[in-house]
């Protein structure tokens, strides 16, 4: 757990890209051998139908976006050592949540979107508080809790669809005018046709303010603290409990905000199953990305490539392929870091932060 | 009413128990060795897909029952060996290993049988008398050699773990790995020692979800390992009692598919659904049974 809460030097955040990079590359190869093609020919049209036009890089941004958004839930309840694997059935709770209210407004004006996002970020909130609360007031781990909640979604989703809101088809109606977020398109004509939206920046500019608030903050610091060392703030006299709550409720607001690049930015209403597996990627993307917000933010384009990718070479290679190499990267990355941990200080690898809460800066 | 508690029924929640209990079991036995297992469901989908494929490659069954018992103490001896030598930290590792099972067989089952969706059929065993009544049903459900096998090691886990010098060694890497390796006990082999049992008991779960659907579908774990890994915290880390959970579990998703029938109209059924996982949550809350988990779980020896 403390190993996964530290920060790592800059030289650590180097070799797990390149070691990540370097094995999805030669697992890439060896399974487009297995199905009979070319790995040069298959890895040029990867990155053709991805940072190869103008329009595959608005995919990516379009891909990379719910999983940022997801990536950052996950990584901020990590920083308090929660794990929020509900982040799933939060994003698609919330997404219908707001769906719904920004199809209903009566108003289209300005102040539908704003409406719209706190309706969705108040619903995931709920959702993964619910998580929160049982782990810090009933000491429930919030995996369990997690995974239940998501199993719960996904039974919720369609009944309230139909039953609750009474939608033919699965899908909620338009969203008004005013609560939709504009495409990339219109500032850049070269994204034309893109479902890039500027959800994207967005996601980015959150990314960074959402680092400078866990680093300056004092709830953010302590939050911090929470998760390096729980007894040691409890001795502290900071309230670790309200702050472990806090966390999640940040986290699952967070993962409704995925919701900006599929349903405000993109489709303009919900439908069953639309964002569906950010919130798992978004796992992946905070296990790679966690040293930096920018860190962050470039795992995150890594796995909307991949996203992207899978869906260019579809027709030769299965798109699952790019599943098994998101599992790889996960894998060498965490492992990486343990290689760098090991060579930087031997004989003790955990945490030299984990002594006292004040350490950690 | 009467159909709600009848032979049939019973019939059912066993056969559906039998998948969670041989997960919860490995869950039991690899937690209680000190090492989270999250990856339970990869495992199930994993040794499900593989005992298929060997059936339908080599044409008979009980190759397939080998074979995805091999797969399963693979994947799960992998995950002790990633979590122990390479440190990965064991949330993580369990949770691209379910991707990396999800993923990889829909790649399998698209590069063998060419489908999206699922596998070609297989026989699977056919034992005990044909029929539709209650009692016939119970007899299939007991006489079939996959719940036979995971009933036999579900029910020697507990003495094993309890009372054999081997069980005694994998508690001690589990309660406080520190001491044991003080003691003279290799931990880390100890735990992937604990894994590959529990590899070999998850996937006979595996197994017996394929072998019930005589094929292979993408993703058909369908969670179950996620459950089996809240039977686990339920039952305190106890076989015996995260079988009993299971069973109820069995008996839950029994029910809503006989009120399912009953009332297929109303929209109420779908709400049916949620009521195994309320309930665990509900449970949970509560507190009932929430005994202390492992004190070395998660914990290395050395560190």
């Amino acid at each position: 757990m403390s190993a996964l809460t530290q920060k790592l030097t800059p030289t650590a955040k180097q070799l797990r890209f390149g070691f990540a990079i370097a094995g999805a590359i030669l697992v890439f190869n060896l399974l487009t051998v297995i199905f009979g093609e070319a790995p040069l020919t298959m890895l040029s049209q990867a990155i053709a139908g991805t940072w190869g036009t103008a329009y595959g890089i608005g995919q990516v941004l379009f891909k990379a976006t719910p999983l940022l958004f997801s990536g950052l839930a996950f990584h901020v309840a990590l920083r308090a050592g929660l794990f929020n694997i509900g982040a799933e059935g939060q994003l698609a709770l919330a997404s219908l949540a707001g769906a719904w209210v920004g199809a209903s407004l009566p108003i289209t004006s300005v102040l539908a979107l704003p409406i719209t996002l706190i309706t969705a970020m108040a619903v995931g909130a709920a959702y993964s508080g619910i998580a929160g609360a049982m782990r810090a007031r009933l000491g429930v781990h919030e995996i369990i809790s997690g995974i239940m909640l998501n199993r719960c979604a996904d039974v919720l989703l369609p009944w309230v669809l139909v039953a609750g809101l009474g939608a033919t088809g699965l899908r909620t109606a338009d969203l008004v005018a005013g609560a939709r977020l504009p495409a990339l398109d219109r500032w850049i004509d070269a994204l034309s046709g893109s479902a890039a939206s500027i959800a994207f920046p967005l996601s980015v500019a959150i990314t960074f303010g959402l680092y400078v608030w866990l680093d300056k903050s004092r709830a953010g610091r302590e939050m911090r603290w929470v998760g390096i060392n729980a007894e040691a703030c409890e001795a502290h006299g900071i309230h670790v409990a309200q702050r472990r709550i806090e966390a999640m409720l940040l986290s699952g607001s967070l993962a409704a905000l995925a919701m900006t690049g599929t349903v405000l930015g993109y489709k303009g209403y919900y439908e069953l199953g639309l964002g569906a597996g950010a919130g798992f990627s978004g796992i992946a993307v905070a296990m790679v990305g966690r040293s930096s917000a920018l860190a962050l933010v470039v795992a995150a384009l890594v796995f909307g490539t991949l996203a992207q990718a899978g869906l260019a070479i579809n027709a030769r290679v299965p798109k699952e392929a790019m599943g098994v190499l998101e599992a790889v990267v996960i894998l060498l990355v965490s492992a990486a870091a343990y290689v760098r941990q090991r060579e930087a200080q031997p004989g003790e690898a955990q945490s030299p932060e984990a002594q006292s809460p004040e350490g950690g800066r | 009413m009467s159909q709600l508690v009848s032979i049939t029924t019973l019939a059912e929640s066993l056969r559906i128990a039998v998948p969670y209990a041989c997960a919860a079991a490995g869950g039991v036995w690899a937690e209680r060795s000190g090492v989270i297992q999250i990856g339970l469901e990869g495992v199930l989908l994993t040794s499900a897909f593989c005992s298929i494929a060997a059936a339908i490659e080599s044409g008979s069954m009980l190759v397939g029952v080998f074979a995805g018992v091999a797969v399963g103490i693979a994947v799960s001896a992998l995950h002790a060996w990633l979590v122990e030598r390479t440190r990965i930290d064991a949330v993580v590792s369990g949770i691209a290993l379910n991707l990396l099972a999800y993923s990889g067989t829909r790649l399998a089952l698209r590069a063998l049988f060419d489908s999206a969706s699922n596998s070609p059929g297989i026989p699977g065993f056919r034992i005990g008398p044909t029929g539709t009544a209650g009692w016939q049903l119970l007899a299939r459900v007991l006489l079939d050699p996959v719940t036979v096998l995971a009933v036999a090691a579900i029910a020697v886990s507990p003495w094993i773990l309890g009372r054999t010098r081997l069980g005694l060694r994998i508690r001690a890497c589990g309660e406080n790995p520190v001491a044991a390796q003080a003691a003279g006990i290799d931990v880390r082999r100890m735990r992937v020692l604990a894994l590959a049992i529990s590899g070999a008991i998850c996937a006979l779960g595996g197994i017996h979800l394929a072998y019930d659907q005589h094929r292979f579908e993408s993703g058909m774990s369908g969670g179950r390992g996620f459950i089996a890994l809240a039977a686990v915290v339920l039952s305190g880390w106890r076989h015996t009692r995260a079988a009993v959970a299971c069973i109820a579990f069995g008996f839950l998703e029994a029910l809503q598919i006989v009120l399912q029938d009953v009332s297929r109209a109303s929209q109420a059924a779908t709400l049916i659904q949620l009521l195994p996982y309320v309930a665990t949550l509900a449970v949970l809350a509560l507190g009932i049974g929430r005994a202390a988990a492992p004190r070395g779980l998660g914990k290395h020896a050395d560190a």
